[in-house]
């Protein structure tokens, strides 16, 4: 057993209302410079949609994660002799106009035209160019526009839908959607690493954050093709990939991530996972798709186990870093409930970040241009607990994204969520639990106490108990190489070297 | 004037290169990169990096097995058809990389995108490599059979610069197509290391070996996981 640590966000999709907050206050913080400005590391797409960049999911065009070659894996984009050819033109590499080309407009032409009968204008320039541009695309340029022609009929996803079903949904889907934050999913078996030429991509062994070494980079930009999520940008400016960084420079202090800490809607949770390294490669070959979930449920380990706490130590994790698994809101998501999925775990990265899938609003049909419940009032929460499949999102939809297409997971996912809530809506408005109820729970395969913890996590936590972010001892680090006093009053001095581009 | 173009010159350039490359690796390593323009336009570097990377990978490796293993060149070029076989290959490579390099000049000089993220050190580096690859066809077409009288003079001369015995009289008799060649491939190392040439250098031959995750521990928890 290799025990290693992994900082994991949960996004809880049934509170996120999609205001975009997490990737302002990330754009805010990282991707505010000249050649960044087209980067989202943290992004919010309205689902369905084809999201950012344009149709990301579709990796026979961007060839990015891995595949499964006999029982081995290889990465989708190229052979290692394969990636060496390929340095001089990246055939898989998508263009600016797959993201946005960013622009600004003249504001000072407002306070600068010449006095005239018609308003001045601030016009459309490219931060690129400076040129006049005319705006074709931008930053959620498809928010909340699920009913289009355009982006939602795009959605990969929906071609895992019956015809009919596609059908039906394509008329409701004018009434129901819902939000995807994506950043990077720090995955365990990193194909981005994997894809890099010159080795400059690392995940950090501590925490598992994958980082890109900016000294290494040499522009040769496998690592954007390779992501299957697109988290990783080419700086155009510099020269450089740059991505999300899971804010390490927050955790090491203790701090939540910015688009974490910032979320209004509080739909995210982190907290520290242990796994064991050695089952990853066992993991990640699993033949059939839908086991792939499993799988990777299986290679992280329970750190309340004896066992487990002895190969952490000997790992040479400490006891904050133990009791922070313990007290982990990740742990309990993912493992405990069993509610949080890997976004796309058929890419076979096996992505550390994880989703509580929605509960779509409730079951309803589409009759003579109206929608209208189909379900009876009386006893309507047992009705829409049976009825799991004729929810507004269809099962198979969620299937698709959060888990390799089994059905199953998302079922047993979706009736924890209705039973909780079924539970606590008999509490308040009864004031007592009857059997009923009960039997949903039960269903649900749900003990009282994990109903009350998983309501009590979702709507009523605190910051500690979202963010369980354990002390990383950076100074002990540091105490290797160098003086820690001395350390502090050198900190800060010494040249600065601007990102210049080029020599 | 030859002591200036085949003297000097080669000695100042290969200071420069050795000493600004090391600087530049060493001390200013975040600003070693190929500076790909891809993401901004790919049609045309399609047509441009392709060939013009290749037949310039490939002519280069037919200088340095010259330089290395001049006896080998003159033993194939003993049989006239192999030497014609050659030289013909070496001709069109050029005349390929050429081509490709015209593109992505061109390409530079007119795409809005590609313009604005251009340096005047891009644009110098373009027209050298011009320069460079048009006097080197301008030889193949002229003064026939290279791969012969390459073995001949230029071997001895350039040992004659790397083993610090310089006879750069050996060039005064060259036809100036030649001796432009020769001088321009100075300017080229001269001017390499300010310039993206360096990412030549970062070929990242390492990648066939190595293995595919990378995982990087802090100090202290390496020595732990060590003792362990």
């Amino acid at each position: 057993m290799n025990v290693r640590a992994q900082m994991s966000m949960i996004f809880h999709l049934d509170k996120c209302i999609g205001c975009h907050t997490c990737s302002v206050a990330c754009k805010n913080l990282w991707t505010d410079r000249k050649g960044t400005e087209y980067m989202w590391w943290n992004n919010v797409e309205t689902r369905p949609g084809t999201g950012y960049p344009t149709g990301w999911e579709d990796q026979d065009t961007y060839r990015g994660g891995w595949q499964l070659a006999g029982d081995r894996l290889e990465l989708r984009l190229h052979s290692r002799a394969g990636g060496l050819a390929n340095l001089f033109y990246n055939p898989a590499l998508p263009t600016l106009d797959d993201y946005y080309e960013p622009f600004t407009f003249r504001y000072q032409d407002l306070f600068t035209a010449p006095a005239g009968d018609d308003q001045p204008t601030a016009e459309p320039v490219s931060m690129l160019t400076g040129e006049p541009i005319d705006i074709r695309s931008g930053p959620n340029w498809d928010d909340d526009l699920s009913g289009s022609d355009i982006y939602a009929a795009g959605d990969l996803n929906l071609d895992a839908l019956d015809p009919e079903v596609r059908a039906q949904f394509e008329e409701i889907d004018r009434v129901v959607m819902n939000y995807l934050p994506r950043i990077c999913n720090h995955c365990l078996n990193p194909s981005c690493v994997a894809a890099c030429p010159s080795g400059a991509i690392y995940k950090r062994g501590e925490d598992g954050v994958v980082l890109v070494n900016e000294d290494k980079c040499r522009a040769w930009r496998m690592c954007v093709a390779a992501c299957p999520y697109k988290k990783v940008y080419y700086n155009w400016q510099t020269g450089k990939s740059e991505k999300c960084i899971l804010c390490f420079p927050r955790l090491e202090t203790g701090q939540a991530p910015a688009c974490a800490h910032s979320c209004v809607g509080r739909i995210r949770y982190m907290g520290v996972l242990l796994y064991d390294a050695d089952r990853i490669p066992d993991a990640a070959t699993a033949k059939d798709p839908a086991d792939l979930v499993e799988a990777q449920r299986s290679v992280i380990l329970d750190p309340f186990d004896p066992e487990v706490i002895a190969a952490a130590r000997a790992a040479g994790l400490d006891d904050g870093w133990l009791d922070a698994a313990q007290r982990s809101p990740a742990y309990r998501f993912v493992k405990d409930w069993g509610i949080a999925l890997p976004l796309h775990p058929e890419f076979r990265t096996m992505a550390m970040m994880f989703y509580v899938p929605p509960l779509s609003p409730v079951v309803s049909t589409l009759e003579r241009e109206l929608v209208k419940l189909r379900i009876p009032a009386e006893d309507s929460d047992a009705e829409v607990f049976r009825r799991i499949d004729d929810a507004r999102l269809p099962v198979r939809y969620l299937a698709s994204l959060f888990s390799g297409g089994n059905e199953e997971l998302i079922r047993q996912a979706l009736r924890k969520l209705l039973a909780v809530r079924a539970l606590k809506r008999r509490q308040s408005v009864e004031g007592d639990v009857d059997a009923g109820t009960l039997g949903l729970l039960e269903q649900a395969g749900l003990s009282l106490e994990d109903a009350e913890a998983m309501y009590r996590l979702t709507t009523l936590p605190t910051l500690d108990q979202r963010f369980v972010i354990p002390p990383y001892h950076r100074e002990v680090s540091i105490e290797a190489a160098n003086d820690p006093l001395a350390r502090t009053g050198e900190a800060g001095f010494g040249s600065v070297q601007g990102p210049h581009r080029g020599g | 004037m030859n002591a200036l173009l085949f003297l000097a010159l080669p000695y100042a350039a290969i200071s420069l290169f050795v000493a600004v490359t090391v600087y530049r690796f060493r001390e200013r390593p975040f600003t070693v990169s190929s500076l790909s323009s891809q993401l901004l336009e790919r049609k045309r570097l399609y047509w441009g990096s392709i060939p013009f990377h290749w037949g310039v990978v490939l002519i280069l490796l037919g200088h340095l097995t010259a330089l290395l293993v001049p006896r080998g060149v003159i033993w194939w070029g003993a049989v006239p058809l192999r030497s014609w076989l050659l030289e013909g290959s070496g001709a069109a490579l050029a005349l390929w990389a050429l081509v490709g390099l015209l593109v992505l000049l061109w390409r530079r000089a007119s795409d809005p995108r590609v313009r604005a993220v251009s340096t005047g050190m891009d644009y110098v580096v373009l027209l050298l490599l011009v320069v460079q690859l048009a006097s080197g066809l301008w030889t193949a077409a002229s003064y026939r059979f290279g791969s012969m009288w390459f073995a001949g003079v230029m071997t001895p001369y350039l040992w004659s610069i790397l083993t610090l015995r310089p006879r750069p009289e050996l060039l005064v008799d060259m036809a100036w197509p030649i001796q432009l060649h020769v001088a321009g491939f100075f300017v080229l190392l001269a001017v390499f290391p300010f310039t993206r040439l360096v990412h030549i250098l970062t070929l990242p031959l390492g990648y066939l070996v190595r293995p595919w995750q990378i995982v990087v521990w802090p100090r202290r928890a390496r020595a732990l996981r060590r003792r362990r």
